[in-house]
């Protein structure tokens, strides 16, 4: 594990001190022509020195250790299909971004890859550090939301591109949204919305539900949004809300809580090894099968870890399964790729993380340049993209992809067809009725420059 | 969500999480009253007990040999690491000690890491202690109910061999005064040695025990280790008995507050440390001039 504390050099300071001292003394046109690149911006960020050589970095500050690692690894072999795509000029990537010929803007991508452990402040120190050392021209990576947001306020601040890994609160695209970061994945609001008619369907109006959830932003949102959808639409009664640190092992005494709550239907928003243990335990807690469990919020590898058997009948809210390949070809496509390359089915995670860099690539080859405020507003222009769940855009006001939400069940062992098939794929919801308004969340973009 | 039932059951959680907790710290409180070494490593040898019982349980399939496994792996382990690096360290100051055995615990979860991967692992409990058990208030596993039983023999093995045999007597005595002991013509020395071999190996039980439990994972050592010490400073530290009190005292704030609200179980648990350590420091059973 790297954990290398990269402080801002002094002497770049001072510089760049002098510089502004000395910029003030110069008449305009000869600070331009000192500062201006091919387009006559100024330096922002990055910028232009992230694109001077043959080679641009983007940085990766993504869990491989702890709670989310599973996901993390997962997610970084879609960043590195995504990336050896990008460079091969490979079929896939051009269908998603069509300008693209080889690599962005000509220049070959290199990915810069640090532990985050889903901790905000390894993350943020990570990618600062690959500011300052390789000059990323992007970041991403989380598998936590906190993280995400801490992503969004770095990203904003040092005027460097983030697009989230796997982040599903409705702050990271809400309340704490920025100009500078971009989410391609589901989250809270629009799983609630899409899952909350299905589970009313299935299990009629008026249920008791518990919930547990992992005590910060993704928790807190997606808890939120969820009942509050089945309790004004189906009258469903929130008895108890299991509120739990991230990286709990014994869940206990929360369990006791929900076995003694009356309960009829516990949905449980804990991810990664958090949501396999609680799971788990709450099966020998006697709760499952005797509550109907519900995943509001897929995550990558559960039904393997917690085996087919407990996950049968279960409902999940995802942003991809890999039997859509029967439905959509870039679906089939990119399965077909990364099991080629990795040997296993790829999780929502992998699909995200390449998802993400493919319509970051189209965004910089539509702009023509590297140009970060040009990048976005390419971002912002709304273009109809292709995915792997049919077409979408980007909006505008919060940075947010517009896109369905799949609602998966959990298979019969019986049924499954492979020994990964474990969902089956029962609706795909498109996305603009899942949204808020834009602003309804509270966000507000920030500055370009 | 108060109710009488809900508060049984979480009484009897407590009880069950307090068994264990009280386990784990017993090894570490023996350890420091007698060596005067605060044991970082504790909670990363109590993480390797679990992958060496998980070792032998995967290839053999027999719980028992895993329960065998993971106490003498880890026996033997102490044994070594007293006499390769922790020995050199008694008369040194507390600050080089913590920094031995913290730089021991990273080593420990690296290897781990390294060697078995970041996923955990699962272990499954006995068939004979799977399922669940309606003890007429509430439902409970069945093997959280055996966890229960298994600490206590565990507790009271330990208890005899402190109380009740020569060799406890001399550890007893040492943590009162180890010079004195020195001085009486008792091989101080070998004593500290076994003493760290027996502490490690309450450890490395503890780690199978609650295998299936929680499952392993590389980190597990670390969070169980900051419980440990809680329950070590509230039940006094270098007591046995105040190891077992302070464990089941954490066990029950852990459970009756989450009964409450959730979110505050293990701000409890700390505003309890504060409040012992205000009122009492050497612990609720701690002896004066031990710390």
């Amino acid at each position: 594990m790297d954990r290398k504390v990269s402080f801002l050099p002094r002497r770049r300071v001072l510089s760049a001190g002098l510089g502004l001292a000395g910029g003030l003394a110069l008449p305009a046109y000869v600070r331009q022509a000192l500062a201006a690149d091919d387009n006559g911006h100024p330096p922002i960020g990055t910028w232009p020195e992230g694109v001077k050589g043959k080679e641009v970095f983007i940085g990766v500050a993504v869990p491989r250790t702890g709670t989310y690692a599973e996901q993390g690894e997962d997610e970084l072999k879609g960043w590195q299909l995504a990336v050896e795509h990008i460079n091969s000029g490979n079929e896939l990537i051009r269908k998603i971004s069509p300008k693209t010929k080889k690599g962005v803007q000509g220049k070959e991508l290199k990915l810069v890859v640090a532990d985050s452990a889903a901790k905000p402040n390894d993350a943020v120190q990570a990618e600062q550090r690959f500011i300052t050392e390789n000059k990323v021209i992007l970041m991403t990576g989380s598998t936590s939301s906190a993280v995400a947001v801490a992503m969004n306020k770095l990203a904003q601040r040092e005027k460097v591109l983030y697009v989230t890994g796997i982040s599903g609160s409705n702050d990271t695209t809400g309340k704490d949204c920025v100009r500078y970061g971009f989410r391609q994945n589901f989250y809270g609001e629009t799983a609630a919305n899409a899952i909350g008619p299905v589970l009313l369907k299935a299990y009629g109006k008026g249920k008791k539900m518990a919930f547990m959830t992992p005590d910060y932003t993704y928790g807190h949102t997606v808890t939120k949004s969820t009942s509050e959808y089945l309790k004004e639409h189906g009258g469903w009664q929130m008895v108890t809300n299991q509120v739990s640190p991230l990286g709990a092992t014994d869940y206990s005494s929360y369990l006791t809580n929900i076995a003694n709550s009356g309960a009829e239907v516990l949905l449980n928003v804990n991810w990664g090894r958090d949501a396999v243990l609680s799971t788990q335990q709450a099966k020998q807690f006697g709760v499952i099968p005797k509550m109907k469990l519900v995943i509001p919020y897929q995550i990558p590898f559960l039904a393997k870890n917690i085996g087919a058997e407990l996950a049968e009948g279960v409902y999940a809210a995802t942003d991809f399964w890999w039997t859509l390949e029967d439905k959509y070809p870039l679906a089939k496509t990119f399965v077909d790729a990364f099991r080629k390359k990795y040997g296993y089915y790829p999780e929502w995670g992998a699909e995200n993380a390449y998802m993400s860099f493919a319509m970051w690539a189209d965004a910089v080859e539509n702009a023509g340049t590297f140009y970060p405020p040009d990048v976005i507003k390419s971002y912002e222009a709304g273009r109809k993209l292709q995915s792997m769940v049919g077409e979408v855009y980007f909006r505008k006001e919060d940075h947010q992809l517009v896109r369905p939400v799949v609602i998966v069940r959990g298979k019969a062992p019986k049924a499954m067809r492979n020994k990964e098939d474990f969902w089956e794929v029962t609706e795909i919801v498109p996305g603009a009725g899942l949204m808020q308004k834009p602003d309804a969340f509270g966000c507000k973009l920030g500055e370009y420059t | 969500m108060i109710t009488w039932a809900n508060f049984g059951s979480q009484l009897f959680n407590g009880l069950a999480l307090g068994a264990l907790l009280a386990l784990i710290a017993s090894g570490l409180t023996i350890i420091y009253g007698t060596l005067g070494v605060l044991n970082l490593a504790h909670g990363a040898m109590f993480m390797l007990g679990g992958y060496a019982g998980y070792l032998a349980w995967q290839s053999s399939g027999s719980f028992l040999l895993g329960v065998a496994a993971g106490t003498l792996a880890l026996g033997v382990l102490g044994i070594v690491m007293e006499r390769l690096v922790i020995r050199y360290f008694y008369a040194r100051p507390h600050e080089d000690q913590l920094l031995v055995t913290f730089g021991l615990a990273i080593v420990f979860v690296e290897l781990v890491r390294w060697y078995f991967s970041s996923d955990s692992k699962t272990v499954q409990a006995p068939a004979l202690l799977q399922g669940i058990t309606n003890m007429g208030f509430m439902f409970y596993p069945t093997y959280r109910l055996a966890v229960v039983g298994i600490c206590a023999v565990a507790l009271l093995v330990l208890f005899l061999v402190l109380y009740r045999t020569r060799l406890g007597m001399i550890v007893r005595a040492g943590i009162e005064d180890s010079v004195m002991v020195d001085s009486l013509g008792i091989n101080i020395d070998r004593v500290f040695m076994v003493v760290f071999g027996i502490g490690a190996m309450a450890a490395g039980f503890a780690g199978f025990i609650n295998a299936p439990i929680v499952s392993l994972a590389p980190e597990i050592g670390e969070q169980i280790l900051v419980q440990t010490f809680v329950v070590v400073v509230i039940g006094g530290v270098g007591s046995f008995p105040g190891a077992v009190l302070g464990g089941l005292i954490a066990g029950e704030i852990i459970s009756l507050t989450s009964m409450v609200n959730p979110g505050y179980a293990y701000v409890m648990l700390f505003a309890a440390m504060t409040l012992v350590l205000m009122i009492r420091p050497r612990g609720l059973l701690g002896a004066k001039g031990r710390e």
